[in-house]
Protein backbone atom coordinates (compact mmCIF):
# COMPACT_ATOMS: atom_id res chain seq x y z
CA UNK A 1 0.00 0.00 0.00
CA UNK A 2 1.42 3.41 -0.42
CA UNK A 3 0.40 6.57 0.70
CA UNK A 4 2.25 9.86 0.79
CA UNK A 5 4.27 11.93 -2.14
CA UNK A 6 4.94 9.39 -4.87
CA UNK A 7 7.66 10.07 -7.90
CA UNK A 8 5.68 10.77 -10.41
CA UNK A 9 2.35 12.05 -8.65
CA UNK A 10 -0.32 9.61 -8.43
CA UNK A 11 -1.38 9.42 -4.79
CA UNK A 12 -4.29 7.73 -5.41
CA UNK A 13 -3.11 4.40 -6.69
CA UNK A 14 -3.24 1.47 -3.93
CA UNK A 15 -2.04 -2.07 -4.05
CA UNK A 16 -5.40 -2.89 -5.22
CA UNK A 17 -6.08 -0.60 -7.18
CA UNK A 18 -2.64 -1.31 -9.08
CA UNK A 19 -4.07 -4.91 -9.59
CA UNK A 20 -7.09 -4.12 -10.97
CA UNK A 21 -5.90 -1.07 -13.57
CA UNK A 22 -3.29 -3.79 -14.75
CA UNK A 23 -5.57 -6.38 -15.11
CA UNK A 24 -8.57 -3.80 -17.50
CA UNK A 25 -5.06 -2.52 -19.11
CA UNK A 26 -4.13 -4.43 -22.48
CA UNK A 27 -1.26 -5.67 -21.97
CA UNK A 28 -2.02 -6.71 -18.19
CA UNK A 29 -4.74 -9.27 -19.32
CA UNK A 30 -2.39 -10.56 -22.20
CA UNK A 31 -0.39 -11.20 -18.97
CA UNK A 32 -2.89 -13.08 -17.40
CA UNK A 33 -3.34 -15.27 -20.73
CA UNK A 34 0.40 -15.76 -20.85
CA UNK A 35 0.71 -16.79 -17.61
CA UNK A 36 -2.16 -19.20 -17.71
CA UNK A 37 -0.99 -20.86 -20.65
CA UNK A 38 2.44 -21.66 -19.04
CA UNK A 39 0.65 -22.87 -16.28
CA UNK A 40 -1.51 -25.12 -18.68
CA UNK A 41 1.01 -26.19 -21.45
CA UNK A 42 3.14 -27.41 -18.36
CA UNK A 43 0.36 -29.84 -17.03
CA UNK A 44 -0.49 -30.49 -21.10
CA UNK A 45 3.39 -31.80 -21.25
CA UNK A 46 3.25 -33.45 -17.68
CA UNK A 47 -0.09 -35.26 -18.54
CA UNK A 48 1.89 -37.08 -21.95
CA UNK A 49 5.01 -37.71 -20.13
CA UNK A 50 2.34 -39.74 -17.61
CA UNK A 51 0.58 -40.90 -20.19
CA UNK A 52 3.16 -42.38 -22.31
CA UNK A 53 3.93 -44.79 -19.64
CA UNK A 54 1.19 -46.72 -21.02
CA UNK A 55 3.67 -48.14 -23.31
CA UNK A 56 5.74 -49.75 -20.16
CA UNK A 57 3.11 -52.27 -19.18
CA UNK A 58 -0.12 -52.48 -17.00
CA UNK A 59 2.25 -52.27 -13.74
CA UNK A 60 3.90 -48.87 -14.28
CA UNK A 61 0.84 -47.17 -15.44
CA UNK A 62 -1.37 -48.32 -13.10
CA UNK A 63 0.64 -48.09 -10.39
CA UNK A 64 1.42 -43.74 -11.63
CA UNK A 65 -2.53 -44.23 -11.55
CA UNK A 66 -2.91 -45.22 -8.12
CA UNK A 67 -0.53 -42.87 -6.86
CA UNK A 68 -2.43 -39.86 -8.38
CA UNK A 69 -5.71 -40.87 -7.22
CA UNK A 70 -3.82 -41.31 -3.66
CA UNK A 71 -3.41 -37.68 -3.47
CA UNK A 72 -6.12 -37.07 -2.19
CA UNK A 73 -7.13 -33.45 -1.07
CA UNK A 74 -3.90 -32.37 -2.91
CA UNK A 75 -5.27 -33.79 -6.51
CA UNK A 76 -8.49 -31.60 -5.34
CA UNK A 77 -5.81 -28.49 -4.93
CA UNK A 78 -4.16 -29.13 -8.05
CA UNK A 79 -6.73 -29.89 -10.18
CA UNK A 80 -8.79 -26.59 -8.82
CA UNK A 81 -5.53 -24.78 -9.70
CA UNK A 82 -5.60 -26.17 -12.98
CA UNK A 83 -9.39 -25.01 -13.21
CA UNK A 84 -8.99 -21.71 -12.40
CA UNK A 85 -6.03 -21.41 -14.82
CA UNK A 86 -8.43 -22.67 -17.75
CA UNK A 87 -11.62 -20.27 -16.53
CA UNK A 88 -8.81 -16.99 -16.49
CA UNK A 89 -7.82 -18.17 -19.46
CA UNK A 90 -10.73 -18.31 -21.42
CA UNK A 91 -12.45 -15.37 -19.84
CA UNK A 92 -9.62 -13.22 -20.43
CA UNK A 93 -9.35 -14.17 -23.83
CA UNK A 94 -13.49 -13.72 -24.69
CA UNK A 95 -12.61 -10.20 -23.11
CA UNK A 96 -9.38 -9.45 -25.97
CA UNK A 97 -11.05 -10.49 -28.62
CA UNK A 98 -14.73 -8.81 -27.58
CA UNK A 99 -12.43 -5.37 -27.08
CA UNK A 100 -10.35 -6.37 -30.87
CA UNK A 101 -13.51 -6.93 -32.90
CA UNK A 102 -14.76 -3.57 -31.38
CA UNK A 103 -11.57 -1.80 -32.21
CA UNK A 104 -11.92 -2.75 -36.03
CA UNK A 105 -15.44 -1.46 -36.97
CA UNK A 106 -15.19 -1.53 -40.78
CA UNK A 107 -12.94 -4.35 -42.49
CA UNK A 108 -10.79 -3.61 -45.41
CA UNK A 109 -12.56 -5.31 -48.95
CA UNK A 110 -9.12 -6.91 -49.58
CA UNK A 111 -6.85 -8.12 -47.12
CA UNK A 112 -3.44 -9.88 -47.78
CA UNK A 113 -2.10 -11.73 -44.72
CA UNK A 114 1.72 -11.04 -44.53
CA UNK A 115 2.75 -12.83 -41.32
CA UNK A 116 0.32 -14.16 -39.44
CA UNK A 117 -0.03 -18.05 -38.54
CA UNK A 118 -3.08 -20.16 -39.79
CA UNK A 119 -2.54 -21.46 -36.20
CA UNK A 120 -2.83 -17.70 -34.64
CA UNK A 121 -5.63 -16.79 -36.59
CA UNK A 122 -7.69 -19.64 -35.74
CA UNK A 123 -7.16 -19.41 -32.06
CA UNK A 124 -10.07 -18.57 -31.18
CA UNK A 125 -12.11 -21.55 -32.94
CA UNK A 126 -9.50 -24.11 -32.03
CA UNK A 127 -10.02 -23.15 -27.96
CA UNK A 128 -13.79 -23.27 -28.39
CA UNK A 129 -13.52 -26.93 -29.63
CA UNK A 130 -10.29 -27.85 -27.26
CA UNK A 131 -12.73 -26.85 -24.59
CA UNK A 132 -15.63 -29.17 -25.56
CA UNK A 133 -12.99 -31.53 -26.37
CA UNK A 134 -12.08 -31.62 -22.48
CA UNK A 135 -15.24 -31.87 -21.55
CA UNK A 136 -15.99 -35.53 -23.40
CA UNK A 137 -12.65 -36.28 -22.24
CA UNK A 138 -13.07 -35.94 -18.56
CA UNK A 139 -16.53 -37.79 -19.32
CA UNK A 140 -14.63 -40.15 -20.69
CA UNK A 141 -11.58 -40.89 -18.98
CA UNK A 142 -11.54 -39.09 -15.64
CA UNK A 143 -15.30 -39.19 -14.50
CA UNK A 144 -16.12 -42.25 -16.43
CA UNK A 145 -19.71 -41.04 -16.78
CA UNK A 146 -20.20 -42.79 -20.44
CA UNK A 147 -18.52 -46.13 -19.29
CA UNK A 148 -19.26 -46.57 -15.78
CA UNK A 149 -18.98 -50.05 -15.66
CA UNK A 150 -14.76 -49.25 -16.35
CA UNK A 151 -14.75 -48.09 -12.72
CA UNK A 152 -15.61 -52.00 -11.18
CA UNK A 153 -11.81 -53.04 -13.35
CA UNK A 154 -9.50 -53.88 -11.31
CA UNK A 155 -5.56 -55.71 -12.23
CA UNK A 156 -4.26 -58.65 -10.14
CA UNK A 157 -3.08 -56.31 -7.40
CA UNK A 158 -6.42 -54.93 -7.02
CA UNK A 159 -5.61 -51.39 -8.42
CA UNK A 160 -8.10 -49.67 -10.97
CA UNK A 161 -7.15 -51.16 -14.63
CA UNK A 162 -6.72 -47.72 -16.04
CA UNK A 163 -4.44 -49.40 -18.36
CA UNK A 164 -7.18 -51.30 -19.77
CA UNK A 165 -9.55 -49.20 -20.16
CA UNK A 166 -7.42 -46.68 -21.77
CA UNK A 167 -6.45 -49.36 -24.90
CA UNK A 168 -10.60 -50.83 -24.75
CA UNK A 169 -11.38 -46.21 -24.57
CA UNK A 170 -9.68 -46.42 -27.60
CA UNK A 171 -10.63 -49.45 -29.80
CA UNK A 172 -13.95 -46.76 -30.57
CA UNK A 173 -13.13 -45.18 -33.59
CA UNK A 174 -15.49 -42.26 -33.13
CA UNK A 175 -14.34 -41.22 -29.67
CA UNK A 176 -10.10 -41.74 -31.10
CA UNK A 177 -11.60 -39.13 -33.65
CA UNK A 178 -12.78 -37.36 -31.50
CA UNK A 179 -9.71 -37.17 -29.48
CA UNK A 180 -6.89 -37.07 -32.22
CA UNK A 181 -9.27 -33.77 -33.34
CA UNK A 182 -8.57 -32.32 -30.35
CA UNK A 183 -5.56 -33.18 -29.34
CA UNK A 184 -4.12 -32.23 -33.01
CA UNK A 185 -6.27 -28.39 -32.41
CA UNK A 186 -4.23 -28.50 -29.24
CA UNK A 187 -1.13 -28.73 -30.43
CA UNK A 188 -1.89 -26.53 -33.06
CA UNK A 189 -3.07 -23.46 -30.59
CA UNK A 190 0.48 -24.48 -28.89
CA UNK A 191 2.20 -23.79 -31.67
CA UNK A 192 0.99 -19.77 -31.63
CA UNK A 193 0.95 -20.54 -27.76
CA UNK A 194 4.31 -21.28 -27.27
CA UNK A 195 6.11 -18.76 -28.50
CA UNK A 196 3.28 -16.22 -27.72
CA UNK A 197 3.62 -16.55 -23.68
CA UNK A 198 7.15 -15.53 -24.51
CA UNK A 199 6.50 -12.85 -26.46
CA UNK A 200 4.23 -11.70 -23.99
CA UNK A 201 5.99 -11.98 -20.99
CA UNK A 202 8.73 -10.36 -22.57
CA UNK A 203 11.53 -12.85 -22.98
CA UNK A 204 11.91 -12.73 -26.63
CA UNK A 205 14.73 -10.40 -27.89
CA UNK A 206 15.71 -10.08 -31.42
CA UNK A 207 18.57 -12.73 -31.36
CA UNK A 208 15.75 -15.91 -30.04
CA UNK A 209 12.98 -13.94 -32.30
CA UNK A 210 13.46 -16.00 -35.48
CA UNK A 211 14.76 -19.91 -33.90
CA UNK A 212 11.35 -19.44 -31.50
CA UNK A 213 9.34 -19.06 -34.04
CA UNK A 214 10.90 -21.95 -36.13
CA UNK A 215 10.59 -24.22 -32.89
CA UNK A 216 7.44 -23.49 -31.65
CA UNK A 217 5.66 -25.74 -34.24
CA UNK A 218 8.15 -28.65 -33.61
CA UNK A 219 7.32 -28.43 -29.97
CA UNK A 220 3.59 -28.30 -30.59
CA UNK A 221 4.37 -31.02 -32.94
CA UNK A 222 5.88 -33.50 -30.57
CA UNK A 223 3.10 -32.97 -28.33
CA UNK A 224 1.21 -34.31 -31.48
CA UNK A 225 2.96 -37.69 -31.75
CA UNK A 226 2.79 -37.99 -28.12
CA UNK A 227 -0.81 -37.73 -27.36
CA UNK A 228 -1.23 -39.77 -30.87
CA UNK A 229 0.82 -42.70 -30.23
CA UNK A 230 -1.84 -44.48 -27.27
CA UNK A 231 -5.06 -44.28 -29.68
CA UNK A 232 -3.36 -45.24 -32.71
CA UNK A 233 -1.23 -47.98 -31.13
CA UNK A 234 -4.59 -49.03 -29.34
CA UNK A 235 -6.70 -48.79 -32.10
CA UNK A 236 -3.96 -50.79 -34.46
CA UNK A 237 -3.89 -53.41 -32.08
CA UNK A 238 -0.31 -52.78 -30.88
CA UNK A 239 -1.51 -52.26 -27.46
CA UNK A 240 -4.18 -55.02 -25.92
CA UNK A 241 -6.13 -54.44 -22.93
CA UNK A 242 -5.78 -57.26 -20.24
CA UNK A 243 -9.48 -57.04 -19.17
CA UNK B 1 10.88 7.42 -72.21
CA UNK B 2 9.88 4.86 -69.38
CA UNK B 3 7.63 2.42 -70.07
CA UNK B 4 4.36 3.21 -69.13
CA UNK B 5 1.15 1.11 -67.29
CA UNK B 6 -2.53 0.96 -67.99
CA UNK B 7 -4.13 0.42 -64.91
CA UNK B 8 -7.28 0.26 -63.29
CA UNK B 9 -7.86 1.62 -59.65
CA UNK B 10 -10.67 0.66 -57.51
CA UNK B 11 -10.69 3.74 -54.47
CA UNK B 12 -12.23 4.06 -51.59
CA UNK B 13 -14.45 7.30 -51.99
CA UNK B 14 -15.80 8.82 -48.74
CA UNK B 15 -17.56 12.72 -48.41
CA UNK B 16 -16.48 12.14 -44.67
CA UNK B 17 -17.30 10.22 -41.54
CA UNK B 18 -20.90 10.32 -41.17
CA UNK B 19 -21.63 9.24 -44.93
CA UNK B 20 -21.19 5.86 -46.03
CA UNK B 21 -18.38 4.69 -48.22
CA UNK B 22 -17.85 3.37 -51.33
CA UNK B 23 -15.38 2.03 -54.10
CA UNK B 24 -15.70 3.78 -57.39
CA UNK B 25 -13.13 2.58 -60.26
CA UNK B 26 -10.96 4.80 -61.89
CA UNK B 27 -8.98 4.20 -65.53
CA UNK B 28 -5.44 5.40 -64.68
CA UNK B 29 -3.72 5.14 -67.95
CA UNK B 30 -0.43 6.00 -69.34
CA UNK B 31 1.29 5.96 -65.85
CA UNK B 32 5.32 6.23 -66.11
CA UNK B 33 6.94 2.99 -64.22
CA UNK B 34 9.32 5.27 -63.09
CA UNK B 35 6.41 7.43 -60.70
CA UNK B 36 5.45 6.62 -56.99
CA UNK B 37 2.73 5.06 -56.23
CA UNK B 38 1.50 8.96 -54.91
CA UNK B 39 2.39 10.56 -58.31
CA UNK B 40 0.41 8.26 -60.16
CA UNK B 41 -2.51 9.28 -57.80
CA UNK B 42 -1.43 12.95 -58.84
CA UNK B 43 -1.88 12.20 -62.01
CA UNK B 44 -5.17 10.20 -62.37
CA UNK B 45 -6.52 13.31 -59.91
CA UNK B 46 -5.38 15.42 -62.95
CA UNK B 47 -7.71 14.02 -65.23
CA UNK B 48 -10.19 14.09 -62.61
CA UNK B 49 -10.24 17.85 -62.35
CA UNK B 50 -10.20 18.03 -65.84
CA UNK B 51 -13.61 16.27 -66.17
CA UNK B 52 -14.86 18.63 -63.05
CA UNK B 53 -14.66 14.83 -60.64
CA UNK B 54 -13.84 15.66 -57.72
CA UNK B 55 -10.14 14.61 -56.85
CA UNK B 56 -9.15 11.83 -54.66
CA UNK B 57 -8.43 12.87 -50.82
CA UNK B 58 -4.79 11.23 -49.84
CA UNK B 59 -2.10 12.47 -47.01
CA UNK B 60 1.10 13.01 -48.30
CA UNK B 61 3.90 15.48 -46.97
CA UNK B 62 7.84 15.06 -47.56
CA UNK B 63 7.38 12.39 -50.19
CA UNK B 64 10.97 11.42 -49.01
CA UNK B 65 9.59 8.24 -46.75
CA UNK B 66 10.94 9.73 -43.62
CA UNK B 67 7.40 11.77 -42.61
CA UNK B 68 5.25 9.02 -41.92
CA UNK B 69 2.60 11.16 -43.82
CA UNK B 70 1.44 8.84 -46.16
CA UNK B 71 -0.70 6.45 -45.30
CA UNK B 72 -2.93 3.86 -47.91
CA UNK B 73 -3.55 0.03 -48.04
CA UNK B 74 -2.77 -1.16 -51.40
CA UNK B 75 -4.43 -4.61 -52.87
CA UNK B 76 -4.83 -5.12 -48.78
CA UNK B 77 -1.05 -4.30 -47.63
CA UNK B 78 -0.66 -1.46 -45.87
CA UNK B 79 1.77 0.91 -48.02
CA UNK B 80 1.22 -1.70 -50.39
CA UNK B 81 3.68 -4.55 -51.60
CA UNK B 82 7.39 -3.65 -51.09
CA UNK B 83 8.83 -4.51 -47.92
CA UNK B 84 10.00 -1.21 -45.49
CA UNK B 85 8.67 1.12 -47.97
CA UNK B 86 6.32 3.67 -47.67
CA UNK B 87 3.81 4.59 -50.11
CA UNK B 88 5.29 7.56 -51.63
CA UNK B 89 8.46 5.51 -52.09
CA UNK B 90 6.74 2.79 -53.64
CA UNK B 91 7.02 2.99 -57.66
CA UNK B 92 4.30 1.99 -59.88
CA UNK B 93 7.64 -0.61 -61.69
CA UNK B 94 6.53 -3.33 -58.92
CA UNK B 95 3.06 -3.05 -60.86
CA UNK B 96 1.85 -5.14 -64.25
CA UNK B 97 0.05 -3.49 -66.75
CA UNK B 98 -3.61 -4.21 -66.88
CA UNK B 99 -3.26 -4.82 -62.67
CA UNK B 100 -6.33 -3.54 -60.83
CA UNK B 101 -4.96 -2.18 -57.95
CA UNK B 102 -7.47 -1.97 -54.55
CA UNK B 103 -6.65 1.18 -52.67
CA UNK B 104 -8.34 1.89 -48.96
CA UNK B 105 -7.68 3.55 -46.16
CA UNK B 106 -6.43 2.29 -43.08
CA UNK B 107 -8.95 0.83 -41.47
CA UNK B 108 -9.24 1.44 -37.78
CA UNK B 109 -11.50 2.59 -35.35
CA UNK B 110 -8.93 4.74 -33.51
CA UNK B 111 -7.98 6.42 -36.77
CA UNK B 112 -11.79 8.39 -38.01
CA UNK B 113 -11.78 8.51 -41.60
CA UNK B 114 -11.78 12.62 -42.40
CA UNK B 115 -11.71 11.88 -46.64
CA UNK B 116 -11.88 9.26 -48.85
CA UNK B 117 -8.30 7.79 -48.25
CA UNK B 118 -7.05 10.41 -45.32
CA UNK B 119 -8.21 9.08 -41.83
CA UNK B 120 -7.13 10.93 -38.34
CA UNK B 121 -4.55 10.01 -36.61
CA UNK B 122 -4.13 12.01 -33.77
CA UNK B 123 -4.69 9.28 -31.66
CA UNK B 124 -0.84 8.41 -32.02
CA UNK B 125 -0.07 12.37 -31.56
CA UNK B 126 -1.89 11.31 -28.09
CA UNK B 127 -0.48 8.43 -26.85
CA UNK B 128 2.73 10.25 -27.87
CA UNK B 129 2.07 13.49 -25.75
CA UNK B 130 1.08 11.13 -22.72
CA UNK B 131 4.66 9.94 -21.93
CA UNK B 132 6.57 9.81 -25.03
CA UNK B 133 9.30 12.31 -23.94
CA UNK B 134 12.19 12.97 -21.23
CA UNK B 135 12.79 16.01 -19.20
CA UNK B 136 15.82 17.85 -20.49
CA UNK B 137 17.45 21.04 -18.66
CA UNK B 138 17.39 24.09 -21.08
CA UNK B 139 20.26 25.79 -21.32
CA UNK B 140 23.31 25.49 -23.11
CA UNK B 141 24.11 22.14 -25.36
CA UNK B 142 25.90 19.62 -22.77
CA UNK B 143 28.97 18.30 -24.30
CA UNK B 144 28.45 15.39 -26.69
CA UNK B 145 28.83 11.61 -25.02
CA UNK B 146 29.40 13.05 -21.56
CA UNK B 147 26.68 10.67 -20.92
CA UNK B 148 27.87 6.96 -21.16
CA UNK B 149 25.53 4.42 -23.25
CA UNK B 150 26.71 1.21 -24.77
CA UNK B 151 26.75 1.34 -27.87
CA UNK B 152 24.03 -1.71 -28.33
CA UNK B 153 21.69 0.26 -26.24
CA UNK B 154 22.29 3.51 -28.59
CA UNK B 155 21.84 0.67 -31.51
CA UNK B 156 18.52 -0.53 -30.03
CA UNK B 157 17.37 2.63 -29.10
CA UNK B 158 18.27 3.54 -32.77
CA UNK B 159 16.57 0.84 -34.16
CA UNK B 160 13.18 1.90 -32.40
CA UNK B 161 13.33 5.69 -32.69
CA UNK B 162 13.36 5.38 -36.46
CA UNK B 163 9.56 4.69 -36.04
CA UNK B 164 7.79 7.61 -38.05
CA UNK B 165 4.19 6.91 -36.67
CA UNK B 166 2.56 6.48 -39.89
CA UNK B 167 -0.02 4.05 -38.75
CA UNK B 168 0.62 1.28 -40.71
CA UNK B 169 1.35 -1.31 -37.42
CA UNK B 170 -2.14 -0.81 -36.56
CA UNK B 171 -3.74 -0.81 -39.60
CA UNK B 172 -2.30 -4.02 -40.80
CA UNK B 173 -3.23 -5.76 -37.13
CA UNK B 174 -6.10 -7.73 -37.31
CA UNK B 175 -7.20 -6.27 -34.31
CA UNK B 176 -6.22 -2.63 -34.47
CA UNK B 177 -3.64 -2.97 -31.70
CA UNK B 178 -1.20 -0.01 -32.05
CA UNK B 179 1.29 -1.86 -29.77
CA UNK B 180 4.18 -1.53 -32.67
CA UNK B 181 4.03 2.29 -32.63
CA UNK B 182 4.07 2.22 -28.42
CA UNK B 183 6.48 -0.38 -28.25
CA UNK B 184 9.18 1.74 -30.49
CA UNK B 185 8.33 5.29 -28.26
CA UNK B 186 8.57 3.45 -24.91
CA UNK B 187 11.76 1.07 -25.98
CA UNK B 188 13.45 4.19 -27.50
CA UNK B 189 13.60 6.13 -24.08
CA UNK B 190 13.77 3.49 -22.11
CA UNK B 191 17.31 1.97 -23.59
CA UNK B 192 18.75 5.42 -23.38
CA UNK B 193 20.07 7.05 -19.72
CA UNK B 194 18.32 10.20 -20.82
CA UNK B 195 14.81 8.08 -20.31
CA UNK B 196 15.01 6.93 -17.07
CA UNK B 197 13.32 9.64 -14.75
CA UNK B 198 10.20 9.14 -16.59
CA UNK B 199 10.36 5.52 -17.63
CA UNK B 200 7.97 4.08 -15.06
CA UNK B 201 5.20 6.83 -15.83
CA UNK B 202 5.99 6.48 -19.71
CA UNK B 203 5.12 2.72 -20.03
CA UNK B 204 1.62 2.85 -17.84
CA UNK B 205 0.63 6.54 -19.35
CA UNK B 206 1.42 5.38 -22.77
CA UNK B 207 -0.10 1.74 -22.53
CA UNK B 208 -3.52 3.39 -20.96
CA UNK B 209 -3.74 6.21 -23.51
CA UNK B 210 -2.88 3.54 -26.16
CA UNK B 211 -6.16 1.38 -24.44
CA UNK B 212 -8.22 4.84 -24.10
CA UNK B 213 -7.94 5.03 -27.50
CA UNK B 214 -9.76 2.43 -28.49
CA UNK B 215 -7.06 0.37 -29.94
CA UNK B 216 -7.03 -3.45 -30.03
CA UNK B 217 -5.02 -6.18 -28.06
CA UNK B 218 -2.14 -7.38 -29.55
CA UNK B 219 -2.69 -10.95 -30.41
CA UNK B 220 0.93 -11.72 -31.83
CA UNK B 221 -0.04 -11.92 -35.41
CA UNK B 222 3.18 -10.05 -36.35
CA UNK B 223 1.10 -8.54 -39.18
CA UNK B 224 2.48 -4.99 -38.07
CA UNK B 225 6.37 -5.95 -37.87
CA UNK B 226 6.00 -7.03 -41.83
CA UNK B 227 4.68 -4.17 -42.83
CA UNK B 228 6.40 -1.43 -41.08
CA UNK B 229 8.16 1.11 -43.46
CA UNK B 230 11.24 1.47 -41.12
CA UNK B 231 11.39 -2.11 -40.00
CA UNK B 232 10.66 -2.02 -36.34
CA UNK B 233 11.22 -5.34 -34.93
CA UNK B 234 7.96 -7.36 -32.57
CA UNK B 235 11.05 -8.07 -30.13
CA UNK B 236 10.37 -4.19 -28.77
CA UNK B 237 6.77 -5.31 -28.70
CA UNK B 238 8.11 -7.60 -26.23
CA UNK B 239 10.39 -5.55 -24.65
CA UNK B 240 7.01 -3.32 -24.07
CA UNK B 241 5.52 -6.11 -22.10
CA UNK B 242 7.91 -6.28 -20.04
CA UNK B 243 8.61 -2.40 -19.40
CA UNK B 244 4.63 -2.31 -18.48
CA UNK B 245 4.40 -5.02 -15.88
CA UNK B 246 7.72 -3.71 -14.10
CA UNK B 247 5.97 -0.34 -14.37
CA UNK B 248 2.65 -2.04 -13.01
CA UNK B 249 4.56 -3.79 -10.41
CA UNK B 250 6.83 -0.45 -9.48
CA UNK B 251 3.46 1.73 -9.18
CA UNK B 252 1.38 -0.96 -7.13
CA UNK B 253 4.39 -1.76 -4.91
CA UNK B 254 6.06 1.96 -3.90
CA UNK B 255 6.24 2.12 -0.79
CA UNK B 256 7.78 6.08 -1.33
Amino acid sequence: MCFSVRPYGRPDVTTVKAIISFYQSSIGKKWIVALTGLVLVGFVTGHMIGNLQIFLGQEPINKYATFLQGLGELLWVIRGVLFACLGLHIVTTVLLTIQNAAATPQKYAVTKSQAATIAAKTMAISGTIILAFLIFHLLHFTAQTIHPEWQGWHDAEGRHDVYSLVIVGFQNPLATGFYLLGVFLLCMHLSHGIQSFIQTLGLRSRKIADPLTTASPYLAGLLFLGYAAIPVASILGILKPLH
Amino acid sequence: MSDTLNLTLKVWRQKNAGTPGKFVEYPAKNIPTDCSFLEMLDIVNETLVQQNIEPIAFDHDCREGICGMCSLVINGVAHGPERATTTCQLHMRHFKDGDTIYVEPWRVGAFPLIKDLIVDRSSYDRIQQAGGFITARAGSAPDANSVPIPKQNADSAMDAAACIGCGACAAACPNSSAMLFVAAKVSHLALLPQGQPERTRRALKMVTTMDKEGFGNCTNYYECEAVCPAEIKSSFISMLNREYAFAAVRDGVSVI
